[in-house]
């Protein structure tokens, strides 16, 4: 995971201090730096991506928290949890278009409301979308982090016996809530640090849903880099190098600040908890009220504006304000069903062999490790998000960079490679506990039944472990379809896939296109995950000892 | 063979002693020879399970075991588990949740049994002697407990091993049904003269197995 980061760094800070043979820099210099810092709207596009990034971090975080102090172990939190966990798998990009069409001035929300609450006639001329504050971009970043800081946090509270700390503050006369947050929240965030700070960083860096959410006056950071790198003025490439830098600086300095903010909030709890102060009922109830209802927004927003997606493409003739087209139609199918083959086969094609490769990198990690008796450290786990927490424009970039110096360019191979990247840290991270947690007693006895570990990899363990390997390739399948960036970058534009052809169809705004494409790359990310749940109940259907468990 | 002498029959445990750390766990001496019992008791975390690890070969890196231990002559040491022509019954059955009771047993038969009637009878004449003929197609989560205890005991025995080890194998069947799963153990271990080593800290066990027993 070291090796291409820190190689697509090199990548990056060479042609950001000048050096780029190949498109005639061959002296060091801060020339890059000096028109980055000339161009007018650096200043807000940096605090932009500060804000945003903090902001919806830290709402995200809050949710879930709130969540699970109020409502961990009880059944209102497994029907919530049952309605956030599919919302993993959709595209960032599927997601914001599908907010998109909600929100918009012309989008379902104000449909609903027009014209008997607000007597628009005509969509009105409101910056909801792309907001120059980053309002929007803040919540389809909410609802995409509330699943993904959710699953870990579920993660993490089964492995620190959450109810009997709780059970205990409960005697001791503390409201749930406080309870909650005073013995268990403490253990839960020295666990879900990484992802936090992954989150941070992505959010800080994101380009897809910032093109599609995001404001224009400027946009973020990254969306800037972007623009220079693609920027058919090449000379423009040596200040996208330096914007690159610039971002990753950003990253660590957003790091930083929120490291602080742990330590500020760390004090202040151990002053809160020192008090013993048991919480009241009523602020119970209200902040149980709010983290449900929040909760419940998020979730609702990504299913509402699928639907949305749904009925733009299939709509007719479909005016302001109606809330539903005159007519559906396969017609947009139709006309650009053909068009989706292809790009279509290539995010396939791409998604299979990189989750291929990363299935097969983490089994043998994982079967080493088991066979050796080797302990994984923590530091590893560092080594793991590297790729997850280093923005991605900052090393792929450098990707670009070398591509273009050793003449690989882009193709589908390289594209793989690139996805590989971060296909791999999710499919470790989803495989890796339910591999370890498999009982090595089974081991043993297949052993003294005198089989070879190949033969108890291959008859004993995989099959036992069918579902959560399936799990695992789907979540890197989906990572893999989802990838805009990597794509778009190392495939040098030449490796259309759903997202990049979805995305490009951004700024023209034609919803029945966009609909058509964002479905289809919702598809192809969740199918693997529906086959990851109905594949283990076809083939263990009279195996009742591996159907629950 | 150093001494010169024919190769000694039965488990040996040789000056056997095992740590963690500085910590010694136990020292052990003994020979089990065939058909014979030994029990060792101790109360949990005493290091019994570890024993038994170190005789199958899957001790934990973290211990260190000096001494050596033999079976019917030949030197464990550095032999993977699947090697060493021991059986293991542990107080779960540990039967494989995907495959039937049949292909439970297929997995423990030699592969030297090569046609696939041969192995069908020979499977089917394990059930039959433990009284669950016709039981090859069943699930295993179906079976109760003293079928499925049954069935690993089958299992185990179709792999020929030529000792037999028990981690606190008894101590999930009530009581009825205990004395009459151990009393099939043991009886089975006496006629096929396999040295039985139990660990458990149940002293029916203990006494049931009419052997020496040796405290932790």
């Amino acid at each position: 995971m070291l090796g291409p980061v820190l190689a697509g760094l090199l990548g990056t800070l060479a042609p950001a201090f000048g050096y780029m043979p190949a498109l005639g820099g061959t002296t060091f210099s801060l020339n890059a730096f000096e028109a980055l810092f000339a161009w007018p709207g650096l200043s807000s596009a940096v605090g932009l991506s500060l804000g945003v990034g903090l902001a919806s971090t830290a709402l995200s975080l809050a949710i879930v928290t709130l969540i699970c102090a109020g409502w961990a172990d009880t059944r209102t939190f497994a029907m919530v949890e049952r309605l956030l966990s599919p919302l993993l798998s959709v595209p960032h990009a599927a997601a914001a278009f599908g907010l998109a069409f909600l929100i918009a001035p012309s989008g379902w929300i104000a449909r609903g409301l027009s014209p008997w609450a607000t007597g628009w006639e005509q969509p009105p001329d409101l910056l909801i979308l792309q907001d120059p504050a980053g309002l929007s971009l803040i919540f389809g970043l909410v609802t995409k982090e509330v699943p993904f800081l959710l699953l870990m946090t579920l993660a993490a509270l089964s492995q620190v016996r959450a109810g009997q700390s709780l059970r205990v503050a409960q005697a001791l006369g503390y409201s749930r809530v406080s309870g909650w947050l005073k013995t268990v929240f403490p253990l839960i965030y020295r666990q879900i640090r990484l992802p936090v700070y992954a989150v941070l960083a992505f959010s800080m860096s994101v380009v897809d849903v910032a093109i599609i959410l995001g404001p224009n006056t400027p946009s973020t950071l990254a969306v800037q880099v972007v623009r220079w790198m693609n920027d058919p003025d090449l000379a423009l490439r040596f200040q996208a190098a330096a914007g690159a830098v610039l971002q990753l600086g950003l990253v660590i300095a957003g790091l930083g600040l929120w490291r602080g903010l742990e330590m500020a909030v760390a004090g202040i709890g151990r002053r809160w908890t020192a008090s013993g102060a048991r919480g009241h009922r009523v602020f119970d109830q209200g902040v149980r009220g709010l983290a449900l209802g929040l909760g419940a927004v998020a979730a609702i927003a990504v299913i509402a504006g699928l639907a949305g997606q749904v009925a733009w493409s299939f709509a007719g003739l479909w005016q302001f304000p109606d809330l539903l087209p005159d007519g559906f139609t396969f017609r947009n199918w139709q006309r650009h069903g053909a068009r989706l083959a292809g790009p279509g086969l290539e995010t396939l094609t791409i998604a299979a062999l990189s989750t291929g490769l990363a299935l097969l990198l983490t089994l043998a990690c994982l079967e080493a490790e088991h066979r050796h008796g080797l302990r994984p450290a923590t530091r590893a786990l560092w080594l793991l998000y590297l790729p997850l927490i280093v923005p991605q424009i900052a090393f792929l970039a450098g990707f670009q960079t070398l591509s273009i110096s050793t003449g690989v360019d882009g193709g589908r191979m390289a594209v793989t490679l690139a996805h590989l990247v971060f296909v791999l840290p999710y499919v470790f991270l989803a495989l890796a506990d339910p591999w370890r947690a498999w009982d090595a007693r089974q081991d043993t006895v297949a052993r003294a039944l005198g089989a070879g570990p190949d033969r108890v990899l291959w008859m004993v363990r995989l099959p036992m472990l069918l579902r959560p390997v399936l799990t695992a390739a789907a979540v890197g399948f989906a990572v893999s379809v989802g990838q805009y960036l990597p794509t778009l970058l190392v495939g040098a534009g030449r490796v259309p896939t759903l997202t990049t052809e979805a995305i490009a169809l951004a700024s023209g705004g034609d919803r029945r296109v966009i609909g058509v494409y964002a479905l289809a790359q919702m598809g192809a990310a969740f199918a693997p995950f529906a086959l990851a749940v109905l594949l283990p109940r076809l083939i263990w259907r009279n195996r009742k000892g591996l159907l629950n468990g | 063979m150093d001494d010169g002498a024919a190769p000694s029959l039965g488990l040996r445990l040789e000056q056997v002693a095992i740590s963690l750390g500085s910590v010694r766990l136990m020292a052990l001496d003994c020979t089990i020879g065939p058909g014979e019992v030994m029990t060792v008791m101790g109360p949990s975390g005493s290091g019994k399970s570890t024993l038994l690890a170190a005789i199958t070969g899957t001790l934990d890196p973290a211990f260190a075991m000096r001494g050596r231990i033999k079976l019917n002559g030949r030197d464990l040491a550095g032999l993977p588990t699947e090697a060493r022509e021991v059986g293991i019954l542990f107080q779960d059955e540990y039967l494989f949740p995907h495959m039937s009771v049949g292909a439970n047993l297929a997995f423990g038969l030699k592969p030297g049994v090569k046609r696939r009637g041969a192995r069908r009878a020979k499977i089917e004449d394990a059930l039959a002697e433990v009284e669950l003929s016709g039981f090859a197609d069943r699930d295993p989560a179906t079976l109760s407990g003293g079928q499925r205890a049954r069935v690993a005991l089958q299992r185990m025995l179709l792999s020929e091993p030529r000792a037999l080890l028990l981690d606190e194998a008894f101590s999930k069947l009530d009581t009825g049904l205990r004395a009459q799963v151990r009393e099939l153990v043991f009886e089975t271990a006496r006629q096929r003269g396999l040295p039985v080593l139990q660990v458990t800290h149940d002293h029916s066990d203990a006494d049931a197995a009419e052997g020496e027993i040796v405290h932790l």
